[in-house]
């Protein structure tokens, strides 16, 4: 069992006939996951790997079933039409994978995905996992071991740098969400801790946050706050990052007097979460929350 | 990416916000004919994307058009916080009754647009936010719904503006949501936005940022992309890399931004200085990584080259091949300290190996070797 996605979880790969949409539904075939079909506008009647493809999602639900969540390889360009096909075909978990789409568009369907209750995971991202069950994104699958721990973070490299440290330590991780690096995503740290929150395998969580925003400034406040937590221990990237260049996400700039990485570490602190001073920390800190339980 | 603030007023004015009168002048003579045309007193803006170019000499004013030509030589000659004036926006003198501040944005943990409101203008929105929270008003605009018409009383009365300039304020507001949208815009702001003598409403200044992901739908903005960023900066973004310029020795290269934001982190933990954040991105070919190796190789500040890869969509003997080629194409004998895992790990390791280079499985490790090797090379 995982947050938001497991085993049984029915999958859609929207632009699946794409370089990268092919070549990742074949990765998270190999690992397990349950792809019931594609969608790409024009190569309807195709196939990928036996997967069968059609034109629209309407088509595909029509010939293969419900369908639980959808994973999206399309260009920048197309990509918010086919967010928007995505949620008016009522499917509950939207991850979508592109990156450099225009912000005002990201605004507009992840305001509208909340509205009819539908997760967005991304943009951005490098997916959703939950080791041992199913994969849909694009991380290196090896690298995440089953277990307890719970990853949340913003970057895609970094996620697979600290997974693999806690796995050398002996740890796993029940699910890991990629928010995604833009400025805008469907989902932060707060929605993503609560997820964990509810979930009874997570024993502790793991955010891995970068300058820019005041995301992670916002969870410390609301973390502090809860009644009942489950442990939280951090590491954020851009301690060296100059002010006011963006250090290639588009998330990642410091702006407004916010969002640097001593206001980031000072409110997580403050909220009594261990903060990482490098990715090789993060497993020190993990047992010594565990070990506190 | 931003915009001139003689930009950012061409838009203002096209969709009927008011701007003082006035004119761009390239050259010293230029600022005089336009300065003519205004007629009266006027002020000379240096056309520069650093902030607070007015505490910095980059606003000045003139009597009349002589003494604007005289003023305008003197801006040229300048330079406004490390940037070459070459272009002076000539406009008349307002005079100011009220100063206010007005700006639409993204609010990005809300995942909503924002107006913020103050009768603080010329302050800026930073010290606003953190010195004078009571003197800002937030109007929260939903991105499906858009502007509608009551936001504008609400800034009106928080200014404490006389009711005839109601409908100016609704005007003005309904412009700046409407060029967010077109322009694709993350900021537009007016500071200051002022009441004049004669009881007017007037954007003084103007700022407009676009956002870099929709560019492709703005072509005369795509064109003149990469004009804020240093040498080398642009030389990166060409070949499609992201890029920023540090002060230190140790040229840094990743895939990912995150992983090279870390990188760079862990540098300075260890006690060295990283020359630079460069990020390959997802599955760069071995071309893409012998253009960047190229890059960080021929760079004067760059002592030692710390490449730091962890392999999922990109290959691990890609990245192999591509340092190679860049040392045996530049033929530069700097020291390479290399950290490679995932993806095609053993033959980027043996290919390396077999020319001599010691790789890495362990961040920590390779980033302690490269400040070691920065460290000797500077004794």
């Amino acid at each position: 069992m995982g947050v938001l996605v497991n085993k049984n979880t029915r999958v859609l790969v929207q632009g699946i006939t794409g370089r990268e949409g092919s070549f990742h539904t074949k990765l998270m075939l190999e690992y397990g996951t349950k792809i019931v079909a594609g969608v790409t506008p024009g190569k309807g009647g195709m196939n990928v790997y036996g997967v069968p493809v059609y034109d629209t999602i309407y088509e595909a639900v029509e010939n293969i079933g419900e369908i639980d969540a959808s994973i999206i390889f399309v260009p920048a360009k197309f990509a918010s039409d086919a967010v928007f096909e995505a949620i008016d075909a009522d499917i509950k978990t939207i991850v979508v994978i592109t990156e450099g789409i225009p912000v005002h568009e990201e605004l507009e369907f992840v305001r509208y995905a909340k509205k009819k209750n539908i997760t967005i995971i991304g943009p951005n991202t490098p997916g959703i996992m939950v080791p041992g069950e199913t994969k849909i994104g694009i991380m290196p699958a090896h690298v995440f071991k089953p277990g307890n721990i719970g990853l949340i973070s913003r970057s895609g490299t970094l996620t697979y740098e600290i997974a693999r440290e806690i796995g050398k330590k002996g740890y796993g991780i029940s699910t890991v969400i990629g928010l995604g690096g833009d400025p805008v995503t469907g989902l932060n740290f707060i929605e993503a801790y609560d997820l964990f929150a509810k979930d009874p395998i997570t024993k502790a969580v793991v955010l891995i946050g970068e300058i820019g925003g005041d995301a992670e400034e916002r969870f410390a406040k609301y973390y502090a706050e809860l009644p009942v937590k489950k442990p939280v221990v951090a590491y954020i990237a851009g301690k060296t990052a100059p002010p006011g260049k963006r250090m290639g996400h588009a998330g990642a700039i410091i702006s407004m007097g916010m969002g640097d990485y001593r206001s980031k570490k000072q409110a997580l602190l403050k909220a009594n979460i261990p903060v990482a001073e490098k990715p090789s920390d993060i497993p020190i800190l993990l047992s010594s929350v565990l070990e506190k339980l | 990416m931003k915009l001139y603030e003689f930009e950012a007023k061409e838009i203002a004015k096209n969709n009927g916000i008011p701007v003082p009168r006035g004119g761009i002048a390239k050259t010293p003579e230029e600022a005089r004919i336009v300065a003519e045309k205004i007629g009266g007193e006027v002020v000379l803006k240096a056309q520069v994307l650093v902030g607070r170019r007015g505490l910095a000499g980059g606003v000045l004013f003139a009597s009349n058009s002589l003494e604007a030509e005289k003023v305008a030589r003197e801006l040229f000659s300048k330079r406004v916080r490390g940037e070459k004036v070459e272009l002076i926006l000539v406009e008349e003198k307002i005079c100011i009754d009220k100063e206010y501040y007005l700006s639409l944005t993204i609010d990005r943990s809300n995942r909503e647009i924002v107006y913020l409101v103050s009768p603080l203008g010329g302050v800026e929105i930073e010290e606003l936010v953190k010195k004078y929270p009571d003197k800002l008003l937030r109007i929260r605009v939903d991105p499906v719904i858009g502007y509608k018409p009551y936001m504008s009383r609400l800034a009106a009365k928080f200014l404490g503006l006389p009711k005839e300039l109601w409908p100016s304020m609704h005007k003005i507001m309904n412009s700046m949501y409407n060029i967010m949208k077109n322009y694709d815009a993350d900021l537009v702001e007016f500071n200051p936005l002022v009441k004049t003598c004669s009881n007017e409403i007037v954007a003084v200044d103007a700022k407009i940022t676009i956002d870099d992901n929709s560019l492709y739908r703005h072509i005369e903005f795509a064109e003149k992309y990469g004009r804020e960023l240093s040498e080398m900066e642009a030389i990166a973004k060409k070949l499609g890399f992201s890029y920023v310029e540090l002060d230190g020795d140790i040229g840094i290269m990743c895939n990912g931004a995150g992983l090279t934001m870390a990188t760079m982190d862990m540098v300075a933990y260890y006690g060295g200085r990283p020359a630079n954040f460069l990020d390959i991105g997802g599955g760069a070919s071995r071309e893409r990584v012998r253009e960047a190796a190229k890059l960080l190789l021929k760079h004067d500040k760059v002592k030692v080259l710390l490449v730091n890869i962890f392999g999922g969509i990109t290959r691990c003997n890609e990245v192999a091949r591509g340092i190679i080629e860049a040392v045996e194409e530049t033929g530069v004998k700097k020291p390479i300290v290399i950290r490679l895992l995932g993806t095609n790990e053993e033959i980027g390791r043996r290919l390396l190996e077999e020319k001599g280079y010691s790789v890495f499985s362990e961040a920590d490790d390779a980033v302690k070797k490269a400040v070691e090797i920065a460290k000797n090379l500077s004794r």
